[in-house]
């Protein structure tokens, strides 16, 4: 990440990102192996033969053809995760054995970071070089972290109201659905397989249609580390069908999604009107950035931009809405905009490009209609807001001023690296202004004062608040959402537990010489 | 069947594969390939050719700041193979300079970094590189133990090594899971505890498990951020240098870790004393305990864990499975050459079974096959050295004299060396001194009970708290005893399970602190409460 701060020596004058479609990639992209579903240690074709197109955003052509599952695939994948977890090995080894598997699948994945970088470089956008150092080493790291804990789950032995010697038994849930986004597809596959495998429980997990590529890639890799068959289950396709399939399941425990907001609400809904399975979800944000007047200004504008243009602002925790105390608030925006306009839109697979396209025609379009609501609304427009080059889904870094709290370009998520800077007075008003939002994601505050930090942080309802720094994530580290960001956590030992069920054992005790 | 059982019972107890179930779990399952096929020797087969084992001793000198080096004062100690009382190799022989040497590399180390200032996804890589060394270096590593301690090779090799690796896994595992906790307050505070490594760490294990305990020790001292000095005990030197050699390798900074041969009433008493250690980890007699913490008290306070000596009860009910209990209890105590500090070292048997079990418990013994422990099939080996050897025949003798029934053994075997009969003693009183102190031999003593309120007030009537083993179908007596010994760890229907993530330590005079699982960890950390004041705090 650091790699993105630093690109830039700020005001040397080469002005706006050079427009789009670049020479060839250094880099050859590898054949695509697996484009079929992986159920119960298989690679097959869709029940239908129904097949989709998977796309390279950076052209719009198709990259490849890949199976769709529909209702019956994901009931035959669910049908391999009962068995595995009911009959099978994976729950009933050690928490060392299951460690051991998932180690090895950890080094496995390491060894391949280049290929499966480059199928989330083509298949989302990514900026390859980034999902090499970061990305993949990243879902090494929480697999390696997960794999730590899986011998580490205690339950704890309780004290009871009378003689009797009661205990909890931490178990896993069982058979889980994951249903993950497009814009992180390695690391929220990450994110949401390892600790549930921790846990000992079974899976089927629905890969974005956006980015189906990487997931099978692990899938396959995950049998050569020895993970069981049937253990976990990649069945690619949409979600109004397979979505949809696995959040009404009556035979899948508990759905895990990570998504927009809309779609949270309809999986919720299934789950509640199928078999009440719990349900964890993290959605969308509208994350305020506040900084306040005793903030080093050329480094908040750094961190600000790198909020909303990292990922090309396809990222929910992105700092959409920017808070800058008045004192600093000119200065701030002038060196905001500098670097906004020196930042790079290019090939994700050129080493220079700090932003590749957005992920799919739908949200490209979906962000240049933001734009011009923006404008519409009043805002003021101070750079971007146009799409690079004529090829391909790449949009400019776009920064709105003079932006009021209710206007909707503060208060939907555009996810595109577009920006929404205002203007506040007192601590008081930059509190209320940040909590503003149906979202409770993530915050950001930049300022030297302990008391501002303590008070600020919290003080917003929001599931992570970083001071001074942004996007710092961790394996160790949980986030999720208040609000209409969602429930649940993901990460850290918060991430494991959501994949286990609590027994309460209690037996009388006789003779007990202490109760 | 008793010898496979046995085995097994082994793998189960030690292996890294075995999981966390209960002996008789266990013993209902298939255990797999890797179980030895052996012969009943009888254990008149004494050590006649001694089997050279294919090792060379690379290190003997001191490791320090990542470097060996010669003894400040040019000195040397023989370590002896106990098979033959013969020398194995010389060995640096550490003293107060050597150790201030250690600390020295140790403080510097802590103080300026790089190992607690890097990340503990680094540390943990670190301890995972070196787990998959050792691996690697398995067959040298358990012959180097049994070379130096005389226990069974096949021990070392299919438990010990893997287990040593087991806990070096689990420690990695915990290294980016330390938390610390924010806290609430009564006003308007904002709260949090820091877990703090707490800097360098003194630590001194046994001759009795040279490569658990160093496990035991640095696993949990690494994973929170600390800097070592170790002493290994004079009697087993070697292969504590080997695997601090191959942490070096795995990329442990120098001055981590320093590994120091010496013994206790010098170097041992120097790191104890030291002004600039930090903290203190004993492993080792209950007599050697006390001067520890002594030293500790008198010098600068340091904090003082003690996992010390045992006499630890194993009680078989009536309505136990005899034969599993049989083979449980005779693995309890003879298990390692009864040097284990958790020994079943007595054996309380209800009355209606007893003499069924002891019948049994005295075949048993005379099946035990003593000999070179780099024969396979060879279950127990010699004593560690001429001293314990010594002592645990006084304490047969002694069995003897206060009219204890000698059911079998008693004598050494063969001519050389240091190799003791399994020994079954019944008719066993509470008073008697084979009842009251710590043996660490192939001593077993047979005791009988009528009630369950006698024998947990007669299982209780010791100086030692370490370990209990508890043998009875029935869940109301289980439910009871467990609560009501006043012991570290109690095994229920099993005996010696070492997973990772159990607590062991003792009561009483057994010791104090835990090591093992997560409570291991508090030995290795400092809790610091950072306070301050809130400002229009949104909530309290």
């Amino acid at each position: 990440m650091t790699s993105l701060s630093n690109g830039h020596a700020a005001n040397d004058s080469s002005p706006s990102p050079s427009p789009s479609p670049l020479p060839p990639p250094p880099f050859k992209i590898p054949p695509i192996k697996f484009t079929k579903l992986f159920i119960n240690g298989q690679f097959v074709p869709s029940l239908s033969g129904k097949e989709f197109e998977t796309v390279d955003p950076r052209t719009g052509e198709v990259i490849v053809k890949i199976s769709e599952g529909r209702k019956e695939d994901i009931d035959v994948a669910v049908n391999a995760a009962r068995e595995a977890f009911d009959n099978g090995p994976w729950p009933r080894m050690s928490g060392v054995e299951r460690a051991r598997i998932m180690m090895k699948w950890a080094d496995l994945i390491e060894e391949n970071a280049e290929e499966v970088a480059a199928l989330d470089a083509i298949d989302a956008g990514k900026l390859f070089h980034l999902v090499k150092v970061l990305d993949i080493p990243a879902v090494a790291g929480a697999i390696r972290y997960y794999a730590g804990a899986a011998d580490k789950i205690h339950g704890e032995v309780l004290k009871a109201s009378r003689e009797f010697h009661a205990y909890t038994l931490m178990e896993p849930i069982g058979v889980v659905g994951h249903i993950i986004p497009w814009n992180f597809p390695s690391t929220m596959f990450a994110a949401k397989v390892s600790p549930s495998l921790a846990a000992g429980c079974t899976m089927v997990l629905k890969p974005a249609e956006q980015t189906p590529l990487s997931a099978l890639f692990y899938a396959h890799l995950a049998k050569q580390a020895g993970i069981p068959d049937g253990v976990l289950n990649v069945v690619p396709g949409f979600g109004p069908t397979a979505g949809a399939a696995i959040s009404s399941h009556m035979d899948i425990d508990k759905v895990s999604f990570t998504g927009s907001t809309d779609v949270g609400r309809a999986i919720m809904h299934a789950a509640a009107s199928s078999n009440l399975k719990p349900v964890s979800l993290e959605l969308g944000g509208k994350s305020p950035l506040l900084i306040f007047d005793d903030a080093d200004v050329d480094k908040a504008a750094d961190l600000a931009l790198l909020g909303i243009l990292f990922n090309k602002g396809e990222i929910c925790v992105a700092s959409s809405r920017v808070f800058v105390q008045e004192g600093i608030y000119d200065e701030f925006e002038k060196k905001l905009v500098e670097k906004a306009k020196a930042w790079v839109v290019g090939d994700p697979f050129d080493p220079k490009s700090q932003q590749g396209p957005q992920v799919d025609k739908n949200q490209f379009e979906k962000i240049l209609s933001y734009i011009e609501i923006g404008k519409q609304e009043g805002a003021t427009l101070l750079t971007g807001g146009k799409r690079v080059g004529n090829k391909g889904y790449y949009i400019e870094p776009t920064i709105f001023s003079n932006v009021k709290e209710d206007m909707r370009i503060a208060q939907d998520e555009i996810f595109g690296p577009v920006l929404a800077l205002m203007k506040f007075r007192s601590i008081e008003e930059a509190i209320k202004g940040a909590n503003n939002s149906r979202y409770g994601l993530a915050a950001g505050i930049v300022t030297k004062n302990i008391d501002t930090a303590n008070t600020v942080s919290r003080s917003i309802r929001a599931g992570i608040v970083w001071i001074n720094c942004y996007f710092a994530f961790g394996n160790d580290i949980p986030y999720g959402g208040y609000k209409q960001s969602g429930f649940g956590r993901d990460f850290g030992l918060e991430g494991l537990h959501k994949y286990l069920q609590v027994k309460s054992v209690v037996t009388p005790i006789y003779n007990s010489p202490w109760l | 069947m008793a010898a496979r059982r046995l085995s097994w019972l082994l793998s189960r107890s030690l292996s890294a594969a075995s999981g966390p179930d209960s002996l008789l779990h266990s013993l209902g399952r298939n255990s797999g390939g890797g179980i030895r096929k052996w012969k009943r020797f009888s254990t008149a087969a004494a050590v006649d050719e001694v089997i050279i084992p294919q090792v060379q001793i690379p290190y003997t000198q001191h490791l320090i700041d990542g470097k060996f080096v010669d003894s400040a004062s040019g000195k040397t100690f023989p370590t002896y193979d106990p098979r033959t009382g013969e020398v194995i190799a010389q060995v640096a022989e550490g003293d107060a300079e050597d150790i201030n040497r250690a600390v020295v590399a140790a403080r510097k180390a802590f103080d300026e970094g790089p190992w607690p200032k890097m990340t503990a996804y680094e540390r943990c890589r670190i301890l995972l590189r070196f787990a998959d060394l050792v691996e690697k270096h398995r067959s040298e590593l358990a012959a180097l133990e049994t070379w130096d301690n005389g226990k069974p090779y096949q021990q070392s090799f299919n438990d010990e090594l893997p287990m040593f690796v087991r806990l070096f896994h689990y420690y990695a595992g915990w290294a980016d899971k330390i938390h610390g906790m924010t806290v609430p307050a009564d006003g308007k505070y904002h709260v949090q505890t820091l877990h703090e490594p707490i800097g360098v760490a003194g630590q001194i294990i046994p001759w009795n498990f040279p490569l658990l305990m160093f496990a035991w020790k640095v696993g949990p001292a690494l994973a929170c951020g600390n800097t070592i000095v170790l002493k290994t005990a004079e009697q087993t030197p070697l292969t504590a240098l080997y695997v601090a050699k191959l942490l070096h390798e795995a990329g442990l900074p120098p001055g981590v870790v320093n590994i120091v041969s010496g013994y206790g009433p010098t170097a041992g008493a120097a790191l104890a004393s030291h002004m600039d250690v930090d903290k203190l980890a004993f492993t080792g007699s209950t007599e050697t305990g006390k001067i520890v913490l002594e030293l500790a008290a008198r010098s600068n306070l340091k904090p003082v864990t003690l996992e010390l000596g045992g006499k630890s009860p194993f009680i078989v009910f009536d309505d136990a499975d005899v034969d599993q209990a049989v083979e449980a209890a005779h693995f309890a105590l003879f298990f390692n050459q009864g040097q284990c500090c958790c020994a079943g070292s007595r054996t309380f048997v209800h009355e209606r079974i007893y003499d069924e079990f002891l019948e049994n418990s005295k075949k048993r013994a005379l099946k035990r096959v003593v000999g070179d422990p780099f024969k396979s099939g060879v279950e127990q080996g010699p004593q560690i050295d001429t001293e314990q050897f010594d002592k645990v025949l006084r304490y047969i003798r002694s069995g003897i004299e206060s009219n204890a029934t000698l059911e079998c053994g008693g004598q050494r075997l063969g001519s050389k060396g240091f190799f003791i009969q399994p020994t079954v003693f019944s008719n066993v009183k509470d008073e008697m001194l084979i009842a009251q102190d710590e043996i660490f031999g192939p001593v077993q003593s047979i005791l009988k009970f009528k009630d369950t309120e006698e024998v947990i007030r007669r299982a209780n009537a010791t100086r030692y708290g370490l370990a209990a083993g508890v043998f009875t179908k029935n869940v109301h007596t289980a439910n009871t005893m467990m609560r009501a010994l006043r012991v570290g760890t109690v095994w229920i229907n099993c005996f010696d399970v070492f997973d990772a993530a159990i607590p062991f330590g003792g009561y009483k005079m057994s010791g104090t602190g835990r090591e093992k699982g997560i409570y291991s960890l508090n030995n290795y950390l400092q809790i610091k409460a950072v306070v301050e004041p809130l400002k229009n705090p949104a909530w309290i």
